[in-house]
């Protein structure tokens, strides 16, 4: 025979406390009109199927839809209102792209003439072949040769790094890669964190002092890799074919074949404080993230200089929780 | 998955796991795989006309239900996590969707049955958008008499509305406490003016 106890009951956790709800009026519009509306502090939330405002008087943007002559939140987040278009925004969704984003992408597969690329949006990114740079820096129509070898520029799992050029009719992107700065990404490691986190900058190149260079996706895709000097990077005209679709980080001179030497002369091996600065980078940015705090370059600056003021300043021991709080705690507050 | 696209509107794909450790006694498989497709038919069935899939087409929206612990009623459990899991995705839905199970011992009806209760009398699962009060789901595995049926039906559809109202407590107060961790920019900001270049 099986006895049934009921559970003891909890000491008042978060659950409970939502047992005391407020009656509410289903049919209560929200006060749009309102002038503290534009205030900071003023973030109204709302919830899917909750009315908003009447669709005579507004129009529906993001996040709504229209039913009755009412304009109803569709996503839970705040609400926006620019003149007469009321939004919602969700506290935390996929990808939304901008043409001009700044993305960090991942190739899934080779197609006729382009490629698809993962990059945290609803649908697969699309680079064509005529929007990337070819070896040489020369400026030709791609011929059906390039065609044969598109895999010697992308490969399936290649990182790269792109800019978002315009949309199809089906709302997937559009890539392209037509500058020195984008492209293949090497000598680094991936960090993926929610969109939201990543706002717009000026620059979402960073270079952090201790080495490290950081590109803010804004699909919050984050790529950290060791820092490439300016007069390293070639220029339009010495544009080093074998540099940029190259799939080898860099290595010890002695490590490569003899016949290779003369070709990666210029570059350097990853050292092993390198190593550590961008694995300390990249958890600084896991932490950020885990606490939902939203990067700059300032925040990242901040907590950087704070791991190397404490103590055991182990790489490790960021990871554990505890720590983790501190760092926040002691970069978000100061 | 191409043969699953459409042009004009997302598919949903709902794969539904149970664990064989979920239920009181442990068994190898939880009364065949048809069941749990069944299972994940009902949640692909009770969601497609909830979700706004014309907004994002030729996509997939992927629903993982997997069952760690189960006491009777898991078909409301699984609905009802759903809508929290879509809400928190930021998907877009034109209402919540609030599921139940109801049955009825002689003449009294109940609520919320755990398998002990199901496996003794007839009950019916029914989800309900709050908004509109319309009713998305009623499914039904065992024979009612058609007199208590309406009784049921109607004590189920009050129920969603409490329901709803524990539901938009909790989004409401997960969206405020991520958008409040979010906040503290700042002190980011004063400085976000001048790029920081460090050669």
């Amino acid at each position: 025979m099986i006895a049934f106890t009921s559970f003891p009951p909890q000491a008042d956790d978060a659950y409970r406390k939502t047992r005391h709800y407020k009656e509410q009026k289903d049919d209560e519009y929200m006060d749009l009109d309102n002038d503290e509306f534009d205030g900071p502090h003023a973030a109204k939330l709302t919830c899917p199927g909750e009315s908003l405002t009447s669709s005579q008087d507004f129009m529906r943007g993001h996040g709504t839809y229209v039913d009755n002559e009412e304009v109803i939140a569709s996503v839970a987040g705040t609400v926006e209102r620019v003149n007469r278009l009321v939004t919602v925004r969700a506290a935390s969704s996929r990808y939304n792209p901008e043409v001009g984003d700044l993305v960090v992408g991942r190739i899934t597969e080779v197609q006729p003439r382009r490629w698809k690329v993962a990059a945290n949006s609803r649908q697969d990114a699309v680079l064509m072949l005529s929007s990337v740079n070819l070896p040489g820096g020369v400026q030709r129509r791609k011929l059906e040769s390039d065609e044969l070898q598109m895999r010697t520029f992308f490969e399936e799992g290649d990182l790269l790094v792109a800019e978002v050029q315009a949309f199809f009719a089906d709302g997937a992107m559009s890539l392209h890669t037509r500058s020195l700065k984008y492209g293949k990404l090497r000598n680094g490691q991936l960090v993926m964190i929610p969109p939201v986190l990543v706002r717009r900058l000026k620059s979402h190149f960073l270079t952090l002092p201790c080495n490290v260079d950081v590109i803010l996706g804004l699909n919050g895709y984050i790529w950290i890799s060791k820092h490439v000097k300016a007069n390293e990077q070639e220029g339009e005209q010495g544009f080093d074919a074998e540099a940029v679709y190259s799939n080898q980080n860099d290595v010890r001179l002695s490590f490569l074949p003899f016949n290779r030497m003369n070709l990666n002369c210029a570059r350097k091996d990853i050292d092993s404080a390198t190593r550590t600065a961008i694995s300390r980078v990249s958890n600084i940015i896991k932490i950020l993230a885990a606490h939902f705090i939203p990067l700059s370059d300032t925040l990242l600056l901040d907590a950087y200089a704070w791991t190397m003021e404490q103590e055991a300043s182990d790489v490790k021991r960021l990871l554990l929780e505890d720590y983790g709080d501190a760092l926040v705690a002691a970069v978000a507050s100061g | 998955m191409r043969s699953h696209t459409f042009h004009d509107r997302a598919n949903i794909n709902v794969e539904v796991v149970v664990a064989s450790f979920s239920t009181g006694e442990r068994r190898k498989r939880l009364r065949g795989d048809k069941r749990v497709l069944e299972f994940a038919a009902t949640i692909k069935a009770t969601f497609e006309p909830v979700i706004r899939t014309s907004l994002y087409p030729r996509s997939q929206i992927d629903i993982y239900v997997q069952v760690l612990q189960q006491d009777g009623s898991t078909l409301q459990a699984c609905i009802n996590a759903t809508t929290l899991a879509l809400i928190n995705a930021g998907i877009p839905m034109t209402d919540f969707v609030c599921a139940v199970t109801g049955g009825v011992h002689s003449t009294s009806p109940m609520l919320d049955l755990t398998t002990l209760e199901e496996n003794d009398i007839p009950h019916v699962t029914v989800a309900v958008m709050p908004k509109t009060k319309k009713v998305v789901l009623v499914t039904m595995e065992t024979r009612l008499h058609v007199d208590r049926f309406e009784e049921i039906l109607n004590l189920a559809r009050d129920a969603g509305a409490i329901l709803h109202q524990e539901m938009k407590e909790a989004v409401l107060s997960r969206s405020a406490s991520l958008i409040a961790m979010a906040e503290p920019v700042t002190k980011g900001q004063s400085r976000a003016d001048d790029d920081v270049i460090v050669d």
